[in-house]
């Protein structure tokens, strides 16, 4: 079997790569850092769910209980516990991937949209708990929690520091579900996707696969949830709440279903528009991403991405 | 008198207020299941359809003076032709898509209805005041009725039964059922399947309304009534398969029941406890109580 990569588009994942890092590395001294750090989050956030959706075809409506879930633990762990920020985030990555294993097991039983409802349903399960158990603080949620000193050596409450640590954090994840899409593994996603029965007609035990996907975008987006409650120091309801759910499907939709770098475009494009809009339309943010949603489910299915990728190859540019 | 430890007329009401959400679990997941079965959509704006018909009984009252039995009727009418508009306009163009897209843009409907409310009546809603004739309540001995509450048990079974009747029974239920199954092989019989397609989702739609406005004096009519009341309606959906109309009804109002019985005996796992059956169901029998594996 040849490799999936060839050889002149991997000189060009090269320069993706590079390029993301010079771009990441000279942003925060010419954008506001905090902002970028929200933005590196849920650039994460949709990557790790990318996988799930654009990979595997499998469309949870509850990620927001992985994002929020392990914003809590991680929160908890560094005020309460005083566990350094690099632990505490990646305590927040193995919850949720326990969680995604859980979650899977139940939702992999019932394909397409029941697995949808099913993901909403126990990701409503963990809002409600998240509202009434003592810990999260409820309604207020749970402030002040400290961004730490990372390794116990360098102090994130300098925010360029911290800006760093997210940029890592997001390239080690980005690159993560790079190499499982282009692994093996990422292939037979593929296969079940485009086509269920024949995956499990060539002999592949289709719900391990679905379940193994499962489980490493809920422990992604843990790790995005747990790097944005030390960013903003605040783990709250809204991180739990369906709304996220919906908002990290139209930042993948948005971006491009199914390519590499869509759900980051997507999450940029989305959280920056929010921030700038934000002081101007005020509550019509909500309606205004309802609207998006129907425009790009109507007319605009591939993304920007998408549709950029499109534009390359009819002018014979890709490949 | 006490049950199990519970004085009775609080044993007995959280029972009525158990029926009563399980009515409307009746009715809404009823609507979905119609609509899924021939469109293949899951309609996510079904919760706000369900809050449009109570905002229009509101309004309707508020602006224009329609009394509450008009706006039963007329409330539906209007979140109906707005369904058919819908419809036409958009759901159509995604038939031949994936399912998912049909969830996401009607989820992105729901968005848009829910925002356009908030912006305009904020999200802690307004009283809706129930008919005289309605007002007041007889007392049963074991419990005090209030009038309103059995009513709306009765019109929601009521209609359930009715939708039952009329798909199971008459010839355009028969029909219905029909194109279902082969859309393709109906069509060529020479029905316009694409006006049953449209006819059906207001139908949907329009029962999610009537539903609204039975609620609207029992709750405060907000924007978000129906989006919170969507979820657990899903879960009832995916508990009872969507296979079935009658097991919707059985479904819808049985949990309402197991949700209110959990209200008296272990009051915190009342918001939860819809969720933990539908995990329970999936381990045991993943297709739902009434399903069939698709």
């Amino acid at each position: 079997m040849n490799s999936p990569v060839s050889a002149p588009k991997s000189n060009r994942v090269v320069l993706m790569f590079v390029a993301m890092l010079a771009v990441g590395s000279v942003a925060p001294f010419l954008v506001y850092p905090t902002l970028l750090m929200k933005l590196l989050c849920f650039a994460l956030f949709a990557c790790a769910f990318n996988l799930l959706l654009g990979y595997a075809g499998l469309l949870s409506f509850g990620h927001a209980a992985f994002l929020g879930g392990s914003a809590y633990i991680t929160g908890y762990l560094c005020r309460d516990l005083g566990l350094t920020p690099e632990l505490g985030v990646l305590a927040g990555g193995v919850f949720s991937g326990l969680m995604g294993a859980l979650f899977g097991w139940v939702a992999i039983r019932r394909a397409g949209i029941y697995f949808a409802m099913i993901t909403l349903g126990l990701a409503q399960l963990v809002f409600f708990l998240a509202m009434q158990m003592k810990f999260t603080g409820g309604e207020d949620g749970m402030q002040g929690i400290p961004r730490g000193m990372l390794f116990g050596v360098v102090d994130l409450s300098d925010n360029i520091a911290m800006y760093f640590f997210v940029f890592a954090v997001f390239m080690a994840g980005f690159w993560l579900v790079y190499r499982t899409i282009h692994s093996p593994f990422g292939q037979i996603l593929k296969a079940i996707r485009d086509n269920e029965a024949r995956a499990t007609s060539l002999g592949y035990d289709v719900a391990k696969f679905k379940l193994l996907a499962f489980v490493i975008s809920a422990s992604l987006a843990g790790v995005a949830g747990s790097t944005k409650a030390l960013v903003f120091q605040l783990a709250s309801l809204a991180d739990v709440h369906w709304h996220t759910s919906g908002q990290v499907v139209l930042m993948t939709l948005m971006g491009g279903l199914g390519t590499v770098l869509g759900p980051v475009v997507g999450a940029i494009t989305l959280i920056g528009l929010e921030n700038m809009l934000a002081d101007k339309v005020g509550s019509w943010v909500t309606v205004i991403m309802g609207g998006l949603f129907v425009v790009c489910v109507l007319v605009f299915r591939r993304g920007l991405v998408g549709e950029l990728n499109a534009v390359l190859q009819r002018n014979g540019l890709n490949r | 008198m006490e049950i199990f430890g519970v004085p009775s007329p609080a044993f007995f009401g959280q029972l009525l207020l158990g029926l009563i959400n399980g009515s409307f679990y009746a009715v809404l997941s009823l609507g979905l299941a119609v609509i899924f079965g021939l469109l293949n959509i899951i309609n996510f704006a079904h919760g706000a359809q369900y809050m449009l018909g109570a905002f229009a009984a509101l309004l309707g009252l508020n602006w224009l003076g329609i009394n509450y039995w008009l706006a039963l009727v007329l409330s539906p009418l209007v979140v109906g032709a707005v369904a058919v508009l819908i419809e036409r306009t958009m759901l159509r163009h995604l038939y031949k898509l994936d399912h998912l897209y049909g969830l996401l843009l009607t989820f992105g409907l729901a968005l848009i209805a829910e925002g356009v409310f908030k912006n305009f009546f904020g999200v802690s809603g307004e009283a809706y005041e129930a008919p005289e004739l309605l007002q007041g309540g007889v007392h049963l001995g074991f419990m005090f009725l209030p009038l309103y509450r059995g009513w709306v048990v009765v019109a929601a079974l009521s209609v359930c039964a009715l939708v039952w009747y009329v798909v199971e029974r008459t010839s355009l239920g028969a029909t219905l059922r029909a194109a279902t199954q082969r859309p393709d092989l109906v069509q060529a019989l020479g029905i316009n399947v694409p006006v049953l397609v449209t006819a059906t989702y207001a139908t949907g739609a329009a029962l999610a309304a009537f539903a609204g406005v039975l609620a609207a004096p029992i709750q405060q009519v907000n924007p978000v009534m129906g989006s919170n009341l969507i979820i657990v309606v899903f879960a009832v959906v995916v508990i009872g398969g969507m296979g079935s109309i009658l097991g919707s009804i059985v479904t819808g109002l049985g949990l309402g029941i197991v949700e209110g019985l959990t209200k008296v005996f272990y009051p915190e796992a009342s918001a939860v406890v819809i969720f933990l059956i539908m995990v329970l169901v999936l381990l045991v029998k993943p297709a739902g109580l009434f399903g069939k594996q698709a």
